[in-house]
């Protein structure tokens, strides 16, 4: 069972470019990757297109497939109709290298600016103690594959560019959250979280949620709980008398 | 791999903003090149919370038909001034006659609901376009979030909670004493009872069922294993807060009807139905 579809792939770079259409077979059981990898060895020898894994696990194959961030090698043509023109961009939210390679080197610089795990000392017998229902939810955040499409697709910098000076993005908040939950580790985040990294600036619009290819919980289970704990922090003058006082340690 | 992307360069594409494209960035004009029915979703939210809106404003203003004995609109109660129909809470003052008492508390469930982290989702991304659907572009300039006042005081949602929660008690309240006939006798249930019984769950449903509310039983919390009786707190407030959104929608509805229900017999339009 195989058709012809029509594809409109944006091809260029950073000086320019624009949506090309082309006609390529698809056939049954195919994603959009294997078509865009039939379009390269038939048509466009010259396409740009980055991946690796081709099962979801990667994050390599991030591009926007008519309109929505998705992993190209997790969306199935049979979610289209035959007749329906897919289009495939590169990721808008990053500067483009060539077609639909983006630099994400963005996302790497926030990640290097998160204050590292610092655990408190070891028990007396040398070891670290923590039970798995304390780790839990900082393990969710774990199974990050670090597609960026969270990142792509968050409004705060997709539609600001100048934010991304004053903004980390979603895939950062949730580290942050992991960090702060995190049974062993003894650094305060919060300050830093609202001052450095734009928790401010997320309105829990929960896109990044929704794009996620892991499933990961950003704004429920990462985003909005680490915006209590900063509310703890700095703007709750309960928390704050019952921390001067000495009623509420930090756990 | 290229250097890394400007920054501070201004707005930006690929909305309205500044107009021409972000550097280096894809040339793309269109504002999204989504082919479904993303328009929908924001669409259904603002009709049905204009609607919402408007029939509130109307009842909250209309300072009459609240009261069916023995039941009490929602709307309306607690009800604090000696000018209130009913005997259902302390008549605690004697307010300007045209003053609804609707009025004087109208501002918790108000509060709770304006700062609400599901309702904040709803009205930026419907009301505000801020954004209208994801992966499409909105329409404004520049954008800061909650960062500053007004926004930033969205924070003081857990307050909002609290005083929700004394809310929901004072509906329980009216509940229990819909459990009583006109005469004031006990051991009476009509449909205006159930309604009031079922909209008081709802609404408690709604406010423990908070983000606010599932950080404060256990979520601050960082060793769950040395705090078991707030870990399953948090655990079971949690599989409530999965569905905060689909309780926020059902307690709205069933607060509107349990008042349109009374508004139905304080007007003599219809009759209790009575169970016994
Ligand atoms: S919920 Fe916040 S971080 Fe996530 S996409 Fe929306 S604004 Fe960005
Ligand atoms: S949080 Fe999800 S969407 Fe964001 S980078 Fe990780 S896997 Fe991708
Ligand atoms: S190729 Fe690895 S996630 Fe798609
Ligand atoms: S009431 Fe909705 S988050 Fe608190």
């Amino acid at each position: 069972m195989s058709y012809d579809a029509t594809f409109r792939v944006w091809r260029g770079d950073a000086s320019g470019g624009g949506l090309q259409t082309y006609t390529v077979a698809v056939n049954e059981g195919e994603v959009v990757l294997d078509v865009i990898h039939r379009l390269q060895a038939t048509q466009a020898g010259d396409l740009a297109v980055r991946w690796n894994c081709k099962a979801g696990k990667c994050g390599s194959c991030s591009a926007e497939v008519n309109g929505r961030p998705r992993l190209m090698c997790m969306t199935r043509m049979s979610t289209f109709g035959e007749a329906e023109t897919v289009t495939v961009t590169p990721l808008r939210t990053f500067p483009v290298v060539r077609d639909l390679v983006t630099d994400v080197s963005y996302n790497y610089e926030q990640a290097a600016r998160i204050p590292a795990f610092a655990p408190r000392p070891r028990d007396k017998d040398g070891n670290h103690r923590m039970q798995q229902i304390d780790v839990e939810r900082s393990q969710e955040f774990r199974k990050c594959i670090e597609c960026w499409l969270c990142q792509d697709t968050c409004h705060v910098i997709r539609d600001h560019e100048e934010n991304k000076a004053v903004f980390s993005g979603p895939r950062f908040l949730i580290r942050l959250a992991e960090l702060d939950m995190h049974p062993l580790d003894v650094t305060d985040r919060r300050n830093a979280a609202q001052e450095k990294f734009g928790l401010g600036y997320c309105n829990i619009t929960k896109c990044c949620s929704e794009v996620c290819p892991e499933g990961i919980h950003l704004t429920d289970n990462g985003i909005i709980p680490l915006k209590e704990r900063v509310v703890d922090r700095r703007y709750d003058p309960l928390t704050w008398l019952g921390s001067k006082i000495g009623r509420r340690p930090k756990d | 791999m290229t250097t890394t992307a400007p920054r501070g360069t201004g707005a930006v594409t690929p909305g309205r903003g500044s107009g021409g494209p972000a550097p280096r960035r894809a040339t793309i004009p269109a504002r999204t090149l989504r082919t479904d029915r993303w328009w929908l979703q924001p669409l259904l939210t603002v009709v049905a919370l204009l609607l919402f809106i408007v029939y509130a404003t109307f009842r909250a203003f209309q300072n009459a038909h609240y009261f069916a004995e023995p039941y009490i609109s929602p709307f309306y109660s607690p009800c604090i001034t000696t000018a209130c129909e009913g005997d259902t809470f302390p008549e605690l003052f004697t307010g300007p006659t045209w003053i609804s008492p609707a009025l004087y508390i109208l501002i918790f469930p108000l509060g709770i609901r304006l700062t609400c982290y599901y309702y904040r989702k709803a009205y930026y991304r419907s009301f505000w376009l801020s954004p209208p659907a994801c992966a499409v572009a909105e329409p404004h300039r520049r954008y800061t979030g909650e960062t500053r006042l007004p926004l930033l005081g969205q924070n003081i949602h857990r307050y909002a909670l609290y005083a929700a929660l004394v809310i929901n008690v004072i509906l329980f309240y009216d509940a229990v004493l819909a459990f009583r006939d006109e005469t004031g006798e006990w051991g009476h249930m009509g449909l205006g009872t159930l309604i009031l019984l079922v909209n008081a769950v709802l609404l408690f449903l709604y406010s423990v069922s908070c983000h606010s509310c599932r950080h404060i039983v256990g979520g601050r919390i960082n060793s769950f294993s040395r705090h078991p009786l707030r870990y399953k707190a948090w655990t079971q407030v949690s599989r409530l807060n999965a569905r905060h959104m689909q309780w926020a929608w059902a307690s709205l509805f069933s607060v509107a009807f349990a008042d349109f229900y009374v508004f139905l017999l304080a007007t003599d339009t219809i009759n209790d139905l009575r169970f016994f």
